[in-house]
């Protein structure tokens, strides 16, 4: 592309979103659409992600030290449970504090009354970093001396790890099938605009023009239109996101459910909408222009 | 300078559109091809336009070699020839002086060269006053030579002129041939496609006629030379 033709070819472009002006408004406003059902899956995943990982790291595994150890002796198993890699924290709970765990867990506490501490066991709350390797985590627990039983409830961890599983997989379908169709969208207003201009490229083919010069003023188009859907749909999303944050947060029964506030991904979200805007947008035109350059 | 040597051209299902064309066209000459609907000029414009590949045969435009040209070089051989149509293929929403200043765009000229060169094109075609019109607002005429300025404002070594007066009266039609003469006379080498032979009997040039793919006549003896093969 020459210098001279690089205002040119930008004009070329810009004129072209306004001279479709209803098709230009429809793309974009169809793109938005879809960038907003991508956007809105993405950020109902990656809330449901950090749910789980908060949920997963409460799945903790308790690991009882044998009751010939002291307390001192207990909590120097400590360092030996904490040097296993996949292990994110291993919590001392003294015999005390177990039997006070206990009492405030029972309904009524004054039945409790007069049990002893020495009827619990030292015992470690170990968190692991990944709950998929939580089996073989345990058994290197166990392989430790002084550790007299682990307990672990597999059964809560696999089923975690199959709904993000699933999650992930839909999301993924989901995304993809809505990227394909926005740059579908954009690919057939570009095309429609070509038709329009059919006569005007083949006089441009017949006067010299290279396919460059043809095509950029066309991606340009696309650009434009790819570029304006992502910012119009990532407002949109904001204010969606904090119109849902406000509401769950206004009703009692959805307490449980805390949405990571917006600023946190607002970086992510920016990133992800202005990627697909720009590859939704140039790649659908490019798509198009294949067939009206072989003249 | 163009050469045909020996050129066949088949289409798909087994149509002779050239049947072994050999002619050459030098540099400054003013050339008719004149022939009937479907004796295979319009399959020599094709050829020589890149548009159509010939079947077999050696093509050579303005030092190109037409069957071996890459798809990428095309371009810059379409910038040595001007292409002019019967139907005039102006821009419709593009005024007059950007219809002609586009095909310089095209090529990279810089705005100073086509604020230079346009006024210069359009006044050598007579329409200096009429820079601002759109096309719809001029005659059949008018138009013509706008797409002659066109044909012209990138300084090719040829221009070719496909039925240039097909859809202007006679007197319309003579004034574009003058203008093609004028052109000629500044040292562009012009071949007019055409099957008007008043049109081609006015003036004194060479006139190649084909009939079914073949040069069946090429000489100075005008139109009437080749009707009484």
């Amino acid at each position: 592309m020459k210098k001279n033709n690089i205002g040119y070819l930008l004009r070329e472009g810009v004129r072209g979103v306004f001279l479709h002006g209803f098709m230009s408004f429809a793309a974009i406003w169809v793109t938005v659409a879809c960038l907003l059902i991508m956007g809105t899956f993405g950020l109902v995943l990656y809330n449901l992600n950090e749910m789980i990982v908060d949920l997963e790291q409460e799945n903790e595994v308790l690991v009882y030290i044998d009751d010939s150890y002291s307390e001192a002796e207990a909590k120097s198993v400590g360092s030996q449970i904490n040097m296993i890699t996949n292990v994110h924290n291993a919590e001392f709970i003294s015999k005390e504090e177990a039997l006070e765990r206990f009492v405030e867990e029972q309904q009524d506490e004054d039945i409790f009354a007069g049990l002893e501490a020495s009827t619990f066991r030292d015992r470690f709350a170990v968190s692991m970093e990944d709950n998929s390797l939580m089996k073989q985590t345990c058994e290197e627990i166990r392989r430790i001396e002084g550790v007299a039983e682990v307990t672990a409830h597999y059964e809560i961890s696999e089923g975690f790890q199959n709904i993000q599983k699933i999650l992930n997989i839909a999301s993924a379908i989901i995304i993809t099938v809505l990227f394909v169709v926005s740059m579908l969208i954009i690919s057939n207003t570009v095309k429609l605009a070509m038709y329009d201009r059919k006569e005007e490229i083949a006089i441009m083919k017949m006067v010299g023009a290279t396919n460059g010069f043809i095509r950029w003023p066309f991606v340009v188009e696309g650009f434009i239109l790819g570029f304006a859907a992502s910012v119009l749909a990532f407002f949109l999303q904001w204010g969606l996101y904090n119109f849902l944050e406000i509401q769950i947060a206004s009703v009692d029964t959805l307490q449980l459910i805390s949405l990571v506030p917006f600023v946190e991904v607002i970086e992510l979200v920016a990133i992800c909408y202005a990627v697909v805007g720009f590859v939704v947008g140039v790649f659908g035109s490019l798509l198009s222009i294949r067939k009206f350059l072989k003249v | 300078m163009i050469e045909f040597r020996n050129v066949y051209k088949v289409y798909e299902p087994g149509t002779r559109a050239l049947n072994g064309v050999s002619l050459k066209i030098e540099d400054g000459e003013f050339v008719f091809l004149v022939g009937p609907s479907g004796s295979g000029k319009s399959t020599i414009i094709k050829i020589l336009t890149a548009e159509l590949q010939p079947t077999s045969g050696s093509v050579f435009v303005n030092g190109f070699t037409l069957e071996k040209i890459r798809r990428s070089a095309v371009p810059y051989m379409r910038r040595t020839l001007g292409v002019i149509f019967q139907d005039f293929r102006l821009i419709d929403n593009k005024s007059v002086y950007e219809n002609v200043a586009f095909a310089m765009r095209v090529i990279g000229a810089s705005e100073k060269e086509i604020k230079k060169r346009v006024p210069y094109v359009l006044e050598l075609v007579g329409l200096e006053n009429k820079s601002r019109r759109l096309p719809h607002e001029l005659s059949g005429g008018e138009q013509q030579r706008v797409a002659i300025a066109r044909a012209l404002v990138n300084n090719p070594n040829m221009i070719i002129a496909d039925e240039p007066t097909g859809n202007l009266d006679p007197a319309r039609s003579l004034e574009i041939m003058m203008l093609l003469e004028q052109i000629n006379a500044l040292g562009t080498t012009v071949m007019v496609v055409t099957h008007e032979k008043e049109l081609v009997d006015r003036f004194t040039k060479r006139v190649i006629a084909i009939d079914e793919g073949q040069v069946i006549s090429d000489g100075m003896d005008g139109y009437y030379a080749y009707e009484e093969e």
